[in-house]
């Protein structure tokens, strides 16, 4: 099967600036792989992930789990092609993605990912129409936006149910509309993966069964998807659940099993 | 970059700024005004500088004047019998120059004297000049009752006179002075003309002294000769002092401007030639125009440095909003960075709002620029009328040269202030649009 995107032992470690003198300095090796946040040679480091490999094969949908601190959002952010490891690798449509610069990975982001955020992240000023189309913006060689791409973001529109509301603006929506404005727009440009960042956060449980039933059927059409949730509802409805803990993933498991091991619900703990 | 791109990243700024209107026109104001005061001062200094090139073509721009300079007191002055002091042009000078050059169409001898004039018990400290028919076209002098003099005056060593405005009207205030005789020293001349009032000619460069023509006395330079000679007496404290100068200027005129420079160069060294001491100066009107220029471009750096200034202040202001701008969109940068917006697109977009910014600024700031003339009229309307009503009759030199002035608006200047308000957008959106690229996408996007 085709992998859509491999992540090879990848760490990721932020640097917090000098330490204070009350921290405690150089401790030792071990110490350092089991405390997420340590000193070394002077300095906060905070190891958000140390040392994940995870395959995605194409039209997978996986639920990214873990309490926070646990390194999920980190592990997003390195999908989404916003971040680069600090070691590993990262092979994205069977291309190393990991040492690239600003300019290829926004190209990368542009091309093979669309983001779904908890918080929608529209644009207010724009309309739900100029919004599906700001990813047509960046492509590369910035061609103009004809009548095919015109067309293919009144598409989205309608295939996300808002061919009624082009001209409304983002507060003239609710909670559900928003985000199914924010689905049409990370599908405009077709990429390679989905990646939703607790997708249903601000959202009530119907609306978020709605959305929830929409990534399911992209899903159903070949799409991957990749989210990240705290909730193990949500989760379920993911084949896949993977959970993290202290920057490494703890338990990988198919949600079938979950949902006949545990009554529907898997412990992250 | 394709039209299309340019079109779409505009009509983006346009967008932006449209959401704050207030803040966006308060922001474009100090274009506006920056570009406006550049125009402006500018439109001012051209004028001021025509009034002045209008002064020295007033001199004649393909005249030379040659004038007697007495040397500095305790140099080897040169003494004749009768120990007076000799200096100056001399007729054989005058000849020499009109007989060799053939360039000069035209030399004019003059002699001039301070004289006290009288008719009947009125008197006036005039200058008495002794000159030639040719005189009165040279300096520009029309003449207003009677005729100037002639050639025939010169021959008969008439004494006759004309009259310069002002003299006419401090001797004659009601009288007709044509035909009255006026006394100079002991010897009455007719008047036979009165000229019109002629504005005096400004000391340019400091080579020449400002010429007022309103207090002269214009009789034939034969005349001059005959009745009171070269030789002048002048009383000093024990006895007196004599002073022996032929002719105090010769003006020559030139066939073609393009010759001035090169005939005043040999007029120079044919006059320095006879003369053991340095009692002559020579001055090129075209000379002063040069100058007069090179002064218009300082002065014109000056003003529009000034006014650049204001320019300044105004982009301080836009970067000031743009910075505060790129706070508030943090996120807005955040979520374009995320759907694949480099960090040159978002230098672009911010670039470009500050450049629709101070291009709209300075579209509107040539706009009020060009109604400067107005402007300018209207303020001294109200400031001559101010001036006339608190204190009638107390115009100043300074104000009239100010009544006199009209700004005349460069064409130049326009493109120049538009590209500096623009240069200035670039300069001052650079630093706000940068640090907007160089925001962390994930931080940009955790923005509230």
């Amino acid at each position: 099967m085709k992998l859509a995107a491999r992540v090879e032992n990848v760490t990721k470690t932020y640097d917090l600036g000098p330490a204070l003198l009350e921290q405690p300095l150089g401790g030792s090796k071990q110490d350092l792989n089991y405390a997420p946040m340590n000193a070394d040679h002077g300095r906060i480091l905070v190891r958000a992930l140390r040392g994940v490999s995870l395959d995605f094969p194409e039209g997978d949908f996986v639920a990214i789990m873990g309490a926070s601190g646990s390194g999920k959002s980190t592990l997003l952010n390195l999908l989404g092609g916003l971040d680069r490891p600090s070691t590993g690798k990262y092979i994205l449509d069977g291309i190393d993605v990991s040492q690239m610069s600003d300019a290829e990975l926004s190209h990368v982001r542009n091309q093979k990912l669309g983001f779904i955020f908890q918080s929608y992240n529209l644009i207010p000023q724009y309309t739900v129409l100029e919004n599906i189309e700001v990813p047509l913006h960046y492509r590369l060689g910035y061609p103009a936006i004809g009548p095919k791409e015109q067309a293919r973001c009144l598409a989205m529109a309608q295939k996300v149910g808002l061919g009624e509301r082009l001209d409304h603006r983002p507060f003239q929506l609710s909670g559900g509309q928003q985000q199914r404005v924010a689905i049409a727009r990370a599908l405009v440009n077709d990429p390679e993966i989905i990646l939703a960042d607790e997708p249903t956060g601000n959202l009530d449980s119907s609306t978020s069964n709605e959305i929830m039933e929409m990534l399911k059927s992209l899903n159903q059409e070949g799409r991957t998807i990749i989210m990240v949730t705290h909730e193990p509802d949500i989760a379920n409805w993911a084949r896949r659940q993977i959970v993290m803990r202290d920057g490494v993933v703890f338990k990988e498991v198919l949600t079938e099993e979950v949902l006949a091991r545990h009554g529907g619900v898997l412990s992250v703990h | 970059m394709s039209i299309s791109r340019l079109v779409r990243i505009v009509q983006l700024g346009l967008k932006s700024l449209m959401l704050h209107k207030l803040r966006s026109g308060l922001t474009m104001l100090g274009i506006v005004f920056g570009v406006f005061s550049v125009i402006a001062m500018l439109a001012i200094g051209e004028g001021a500088s025509a009034q002045a090139q209008k002064q020295i073509v007033a001199l004649g721009a393909t005249n030379i004047i040659i004038r007697s300079v007495k040397p500095v007191e305790g140099s080897s002055t040169d003494q004749n019998a009768a120990g007076s002091a000799r200096y100056g042009l001399t007729r054989t000078d005058f000849k020499r120059l009109q007989k060799t050059i053939s360039t000069i169409t035209n030399a004019i001898p003059v002699r001039e004297l301070p004289r006290e004039a009288r008719y009947l018990k009125k008197a006036m400290n005039c200058r008495l000049v002794g000159c030639t028919a040719d005189y009165q076209d040279v300096n520009h002098l029309k003449i207003n009752k009677g005729r100037f003099i002639s050639d025939a005056d010169q021959d008969t060593r008439a004494n006759v006179v004309v009259l310069a405005h002002e003299v006419a009207m401090e001797l004659f205030p009601v009288e007709e002075p044509l035909g009255k005789a006026i006394q100079i020293d002991s010897i009455f001349y007719t008047v036979i003309g009165v000229t019109n009032e002629r504005t005096a000619s400004a000391g340019i460069g400091g080579s020449l002294a400002a010429q007022d023509y309103n207090k002269d006395l214009y009789v034939p330079i034969n005349t001059f000769r005959s009745r009171i000679g070269d030789e002048i007496f002048i009383p000093k404290q024990r006895g007196m002092d004599s002073e022996y100068l032929e002719l105090s200027q010769i003006t020559l005129t030139v066939r073609e401007a393009k010759d001035v420079l090169r005939t005043a160069d040999v007029v120079r060294g044919t006059i320095e030639r006879f003369h053991t001491q340095k009692d002559f100066a020579v001055v090129v009107p075209l000379e002063l125009l040069k100058q007069a220029d090179q002064l218009r471009q300082i002065f014109n750096i000056v003003l529009g440095s000034i006014a650049a200034i204001s320019l300044v202040v105004g982009g301080i202001g836009i970067m000031n909003i743009m910075l505060a701008t790129v706070t508030e969109r943090t996120r807005e940068i955040g979520i374009r960075r995320a759907l694949g917006a480099k960090q040159r697109d978002i230098i672009e977009q911010f670039l470009t709002e500050t450049v629709v910014l101070s291009g709209t600024g300075g579209f509107l700031g040539i706009g009020l620029g060009l109604l400067t003339p107005i402007t300018f009229r209207t303020i001294r309307w109200f400031t001559l009328n101010f001036i006339l009503d608190t204190r009638p009759g107390q115009l100043s030199e300074t104000s009239r040269m100010f009544s006199e002035m009209e700004p005349a608006v460069a064409i130049w200047s326009l493109p120049l202030a538009f590209g500096i308000s623009v240069g200035i957008g670039i300069i001052f959106g650079l630093y706000p649009a940068r640090a907007a690229a160089r925001l962390d996408p994930i931080e940009a996007l955790r923005h509230v």
